[in-house]
């Protein structure tokens, strides 16, 4: 079964979208911040090894400090109902509602939102999801592989992106061609092409921007007057927004500055990605699953002495990037991060390898999409930065800028 | 081993007090606890001088404790506690006071739970219940106490081989004790045709396996056989009584309850055997809690509730009459009163002043308190037996 895209009737009241309850532990926060990177952790007691949840403050078992490890993500359902009744809004949007518990290979049992395939005493994966809400949550779905998509439930956690009408807000680079070639190839209904700057005639003749089901539309996220032309020319339903919009300079602070490529990256990354933001959020809030992915350098974590200017913008892309997120919880919208270190493109000339494949940027676009991943980091460059990161910032900010 | 339970000597509990239940009260849970103590003052004469002890709990009197409580009510007790067990609040109540009272903390122990029922407070109260519920349970389909219990059923039916027409059973009967009940919100008679075909909650839970949650207050006095004589008060004692908390951590679902842990102690204290029992009140949430309790109290062995539940008539005049009021069941749920109703009607049973039908020549109470679903169960239990004094 195909997940069909909700048709929109323009003259029906409109519909109001519910999100599940927010309110979480500071423990459950922190699971959630793991689950978001697409990590399936629990705590464990760092004096007996015991592994707990749901998230406490101490080892029920020895009282002992608690630390998140990875792990196991398999187990056995143990019990199963059908939820028919709720008086929580978003729930009663949604019913029935399938839940069960789970005797997890990791020792603890916890209760899940149970795939509809799944019953007492059938093996499982858990898979630790972001909800409508922006929390973890635990999803059972088959140890065997199964059409996931053709489940309702897994639906909330996750981006269809077949049927759906997609927006790349930059589709002229090398990343931005290879996304809207990806989503067309993934079944999207529709894949409107931003085209920044004059129209050129090598556009009309471009294989991707001629493929069925994609279409091109004058968008420069730098100019607030093209961002409201373009989303009114769009003018229907939209699901997903891309944004693969980038300035990349080379450039120091006080050594080579170079203000007027500074100020364009500036232009570009930052205030290009609140004006689109801006404009295309609530259009998205309207949609059941809306989606707003954001491509961005893993040097925004830690700045790059031969970038300054670059990643100084992509800095502010993520702290940008964070508030959205938190804006857009309320709406049930998903704000995915795709972070990616330098690209085999035109940019990148002078950067010798590891670099990243814009064709493989754009599958990990949709695969972000597909599984509801909050946070995905493309290639090695931006794994090592991402975790290197995460461990120890201040060391890597040092290191990374030597 | 540990040391033997001290018997409750010189403790006489008495003036059981029930009000009225409402399906949905516009007044606070200070009004209901109020509307207790003048019914206290009307069976009693007693007035806020007179007591020396209070015990209270309540979900919804919110900001205030049962500090605020006595301030609010007038009262300057010597001794104050404040149980926020819901289920197993009446037994653990009675067993506080029961001690304060022997050992001379207090002579006159109010103890009393009260609690609303607004529009919409249902929803407020769940969404605030506890840490886990919120991190770990809620965002789970929302179903409330409902889903909760929907899990145990399904693990306990399956286990057990269990049915739903045991529990009909179950539920039928108490229906038909609430018919006497003039209190009790659902009095209409049930069948097992209409349980059966009741819409499904969660499944395996139906609707007639679901409390309706009302506003009401339920009371009791413990203090000694010479004040209660002296205000003229028909007076039981306390043979027994037991209360674990968070028993059995390591079962995977829940299959028994804490009162598994202390039982042989239970009843060699008490000197009697279950067949001695003439009145059962047991928590009664959902069935499945109540085919748990007469397993785990040991009126049947662990696994053979099925055939118990087919042998015994559980009606008023039946061998093992049982939630005689109806239980919340039939009679509603007013909250943490709901954890003290148990109390109440096997001390009126005992008493001979009962809301609807007497059953026979009753005696012999047992009361148990089962509350609190902090993640995917119940964490409190307790039990008493209590035994009319003549």
């Amino acid at each position: 079964m195909t997940a069909t895209r909700e048709k929109r009737d323009p003259l029906a009241r409109k519909r109001l979208r519910h999100v599940p309850m927010g309110l979480r532990s500071r423990a459950m926060h922190a699971l959630s911040a793991r689950a978001a990177q697409g990590r399936f952790v629990l705590q464990a007691c760092t004096e007996c090894g015991n592994v707990t949840y749901p998230p406490r403050d101490a080892c029920p078992q020895c009282w002992g400090e608690l630390s998140w490890q990875d792990q196991p993500d398999g187990g056995q359902v143990l019990c199963e109902t059908t939820v028919r009744v709720s008086t929580d809004l978003y729930f009663r949007d949604h019913m029935p509602w399938r839940m069960g518990k789970v005797l997890l290979n990791a020792g603890p049992v916890a209760l899940v939102h149970l795939h509809a395939a799944l019953h007492p005493g059938d093996q499982t994966v858990v898979r630790m999801m972001i909800d409508r809400g922006g929390n973890a949550a635990l999803f059972a779905i088959p140890a065997e592989g199964t059409d996931l998509m053709s489940d309702p439930q897994w639906r909330e956690f996750v981006v269809p992106v077949e049927g759906r009408i997609a927006l790349v807000s930059d589709a002229r680079s090398a990343i931005g061609r290879a996304v809207v070639k990806e989503l067309q190839a993934r079944g999207a209904e529709l894949v409107v092409a931003g085209l920044p700057g004059p129209s050129l005639a090598a556009d009309a003749n471009d294989a991707v921007f001629n493929l069925d089901r994609v279409q091109t539309i004058a968008l420069d996220v730098t100019d607030a007057t093209s961002v409201a032309e373009a989303a009114s020319r769009i003018g229907g339903p939209l699901d997903i927004v891309v944004n693969t919009a980038r300035h990349v300079r080379t450039g120091g602070v006080s050594a080579n500055p170079g203000f007027v490529e500074q100020r364009r990256a500036f232009e570009v990354s930052a205030m290009g990605f609140s004006r689109l933001a801006s404009t295309f959020a609530p259009i998205l809030a309207g949609r059941p699953n809306g989606a707003f992915v954001d491509i961005l350098s893993s040097s925004a974590l830690c700045g790059e002495v031969h970038q300054a200017g670059f990643a100084a913008a992509e800095a502010a892309r993520h702290s940008l990037l964070q508030s959205l997120r938190q804006e857009m919880r309320a709406t049930g919208v998903r704000v995915m991060s795709v972070f990616t270190g330098p690209v085999e493109d035109a940019d990148h000339q002078h950067v010798p390898p590891p670099k990243v494949a814009p064709s493989r940027i754009a599958s990990s676009v949709v695969d972000a999409l597909l599984n509801g991943r909050e946070q995905t980091c493309v290639g090695d460059a931006a794994q090592d930065a991402m975790e290197r990161w995460l461990t120890d910032p201040a060391l890597f900010v040092r290191e990374k800028n030597l | 081993m540990s040391k033997a339970q001290a018997p409750y000597t010189g403790v006489a509990v008495c003036a059981p007090i029930t009000v009225p239940y409402q399906r949905f009260s516009a007044e606070p849970a200070h009004w209901w606890a109020g509307r207790a103590l003048r019914h206290l003052r009307a069976m009693t004469g007693l007035g806020p001088s007179d007591i020396d002890g209070f015990c209270f709990a309540s979900f919804s009197s919110g900001p205030d404790s049962a500090v605020g409580m006595i301030q609010h009510l007038g009262l300057s007790p010597r001794w104050l506690d404040h149980i926020p067990t819901g289920g197993a609040s009446g037994v653990m109540a009675l067993r506080r006071a029961a001690r304060a009272v022997q050992c001379g903390d207090a002579e006159l122990v109010v103890c009393l739970a009260a609690d609303t029922n607004q529009i919409d407070s249902f929803r407020h109260s769940l969404a605030g219940f506890s840490r886990f519920s919120q991190d770990a349970v809620y965002p789970y389909g929302f179903g409330g106490p409902n889903a909760t219990f929907a899990l145990i059923t399904d693990a306990y039916m399956r286990e057990y081989g269990v049915t739903r027409e045991e529990f009909g059973k179950l539920c039928l009967a108490q229906r038909a004790n609430a018919g006497s009940n003039p209190m009790a919100l659902q009095r209409k008679p049930l069948t097992l045709d209409a349980y059966m075909a009741a819409r499904p909650i969660a499944d395996p839970v139906h609707l007639f396996d679901c409390v309706m949650p009302c506003a009401g207050a339920e009371a009791f006095i413990v203090t000694t056989p010479e004040r209660a004589e002296a205000l003229g008060l028909k007076m039981a004692q306390v043979l027994a009584t037991i209360e674990r908390h968070n028993a059995f951590p390591q079962d995977p679902v829940q299959s028994r309850g804490g009162w598994a842990m202390d039982i042989d102690s239970f009843w060699e204290t008490a000197r009697i055997t279950p067949a001695d029992v003439d009145v059962l009140q047991v928590y009664d949430d959902y069935p499945v809690i109540v085919a748990m309790q007469i397993e785990d109290l040991g009126f049947c062995e662990k696994g053979q509730v099925v055939q118990f539940i087919r042998a015994n008539d559980f009606t008023i005049t039946g061998d093992l009459p049982l939630n005689t009021n109806g239980g919340q069941l039939s009679a509603g749920q007013a909250g943490a009163a709901g954890g003290f109703q148990n109390v109440t009607e096997g001390l009126r049973q005992i008493l001979h002043m009962p809301l609807g039908d007497q059953v026979p020549d009753a005696r012999i109470a047992a009361v148990s308190g089962f509350g609190l679903v902090n993640y995917d169960r119940g964490v409190c239990t307790g039990a008493a037996l209590l035994e009319a004094l003549p």
